[in-house]
């Protein structure tokens, strides 16, 4: 084939493919109408990012944001007046976002940044975890803040707000760092752990998890200097408010229940399965914060302000 | 589907607050072009050389570019990039090891090396076939005419050879190309790690891979045209359809 008509051909399929789509959005009449008509609920489930959700060794996906959809899903049942079968839809950070759009799953129960950008193309529900971005070093290192991390070179995982705001910063504060990127966080860890990085960059909850999982806990430090501040959320569709309004209030009423703290203590205070390892992660002060006022405000500034208070 | 098409996502700020997301897509470019050419080089010089040995008379030379061309073309791509990336620093002594992690550019200076071994062994496969394809008369007819083993392949051989296999390379470099998004896995910014990047801050997934995927086809069409002219030049009248 020519180059044109091989342009042609891209730009017809392209054509199809959009007006297929908008079809479809108009005669899915929301979600609640769509988990009414099938009689089933789509959970999409990660793997590996312990404690929110992941595969423990019976096969069986769990974790804090499956507990918190499953809370959902009830009050959905509830809303509806009828039982509803859960399917859970393993989902990877790259294609969570097809899968939601083309109807596949309908709440993502993982470990989702919660920010304005990706406001545009979905809805949060209120916050339910925040995070400050933290250095993972080597005890044997002694680096204490960023300031001591000056000429050295710095892991982050790619694709991550934390990469983003680390060439910030080394920019602003002239650090003069290199900063490699790891595909995943168990790759960045790799690096930091083998010398490749002399500091893994990353959400605080995380390094809390790659430091209990690892051969030997006792030789890492987690920094105390938070470097950001990120909520994170349970994803649904964007511009279905019914949907909205049902998710919203089932988690608004379990923060304020008496079963809450349990639950945090439950996975983040306590052995987890599969390994029994137990991240001893006290609830940060932010979290408490959104806790007593939920809110599904991508604005770090939100969350920063209850920061000042520590 | 439930998806906000956004085309213009490409001229909005990237995360970094100095480029557009369109300057991320030609950065990762321009990271695959450099790694698939320089890989490209390196796989050319060591295909030939192993291909040749392949059909060098005696026993154990060939043997040795067999087991070169079965090691590398047998082990799958991704792995042997961990292996470089991961194992080899650590098979050093310490010293050696701790300076090759702090390089600059590692995760590009692996990619090269891994890709440019990955894709030496199948360019050696071809070279020697292209070498036992040649009439069985040229080898003798150069030694008769007092050419040493050097010169027969240099003069004589190789030049043959290279305008026999030139349609099979030009997949191989096609290949190359593709495979260098394998390095992703071991953080090089090439052009599929650029999109992916894309969709994890701005969440336009489609817009992004279709940009990529576009690039790509563009970048190899180009390949493919370039090829195409030199093999029209080159053909050896009389073989493959030449005039």
């Amino acid at each position: 084939m020519s180059l044109p008509r091989v342009l042609f051909l891209c730009l017809t399929l392209a054509c199809l493919a959009s007006q297929g789509g908008q079809a479809a959005a108009q005669d899915a009449g929301g979600t609640l109408a769509k988990i009414k008509r099938t009689g089933t609920i789509m959970l999409g489930v990660r793997d590996g990012s312990i404690p929110f959700s992941y595969l423990d060794d019976q096969q069986q996906y769990q974790g804090y944001s499956v507990d918190l959809c499953s809370k959902i899903v009830e009050a959905v049942q509830q809303h509806l007046g009828m039982a509803v079968k859960v399917v859970m839809n393993p989902v990877t950070s790259a294609n969570r976002i097809p899968l939601m759009a083309n109807g596949t799953i309908d709440l993502e129960c993982g470990s989702t940044t919660n920010n304005a950008e990706r406001q545009k193309q979905v809805a949060f529900a209120p916050t339910m975890f925040v995070i400050g971005s933290r250095l993972l070093t080597k005890k044997s290192a002694n680096i204490n803040s960023l300031a001591d991390m000056r000429g050295k070179t710095l892991v982050a995982t790619a694709g991550t707000t934390t990469l983003k705001q680390m060439t910030m910063l080394n920019a602003e504060r002239k650090l003069g760092m290199t900063i490699v990127v790891g595909k995943d966080h168990p790759e960045s860890f790799l690096m930091m752990e083998t010398g490749r990085a002399a500091a893994e960059a990353n959400d605080d909850i995380l390094l809390a998890s790659q430091v209990a999982s690892a051969r030997n806990p006792g030789d890492f430090v987690i920094g105390k200097e938070a470097l950001s501040v990120e909520p994170y959320g349970i994803m649904m569709r964007r511009g279905d408010p019914a949907f909205k309004t049902v998710v919203d209030a089932a988690l608004v009423r379990v923060y304020q229940s008496a079963e809450f703290p349990q639950l945090y203590r439950k996975w983040f205070q306590s052995p987890i399965p599969p390994k029994g390892i137990n991240l001893n992660f006290p609830m940060p002060e932010q979290l408490k914060a959104v806790i007593a006022k939920p809110t599904d405000s991508p604005d770090p500034a939100a969350y920063a302000v209850n920061a000042a208070k520590r | 589907m439930n998806y906000h098409w956004n085309w213009r996502i490409f001229g909005e700020m990237s995360p970094d607050g100095v480029h557009t997301y369109w300057d991320t897509l030609l950065s990762g470019l321009a990271w695959t072009l450099a790694t698939s050419l320089a890989g490209w080089v390196m796989a050319l010089a060591l295909g030939f050389a192993v291909g040749a040995l392949r059909t060098l008379p005696g026993r154990w030379l060939p043997l040795l570019g067999t087991a070169y061309v079965e090691l590398f073309r047998n082990v799958p791509l991704l792995v042997q990039m961990f292996l470089w990336f991961f194992v080899a620093p650590e098979l050093l002594p310490q010293a050696a090891g701790d300076w090759l992690k702090a390089m600059p550019n590692a995760p590009f200076a692996t990619a090269v090396i891994c890709l440019g071994f990955f894709t030496s062994a199948r360019v050696a496969v071809q070279v020697t076939a292209g070498i036992q394809a040649l009439a069985g008369g040229q080898r003798l007819a150069a030694l008769a005419l007092g050419l040493d083993l050097p010169q027969t392949y240099r003069f004589v051989l190789l030049p043959l050879a290279l305008r026999v296999i030139l349609p099979p390379l030009t997949s191989e470099f096609l290949n190359i190309i593709k495979n260098s998004s394998v390095a992703l896995t071991i953080g090089l910014m090439e052009l599929t790690a650029s999109a992916r990047s894309i969709q994890e801050f701005s969440f336009q997934v489609f817009e992004a891979f279709s940009a990529a995927t576009l690039i790509y086809v563009l970048v190899n069409l180009t390949v493919i045209a370039a090829m195409r002219l030199l093999e029209r030049r080159l053909a050896l009248p009389g073989t493959l359809g030449a005039r």
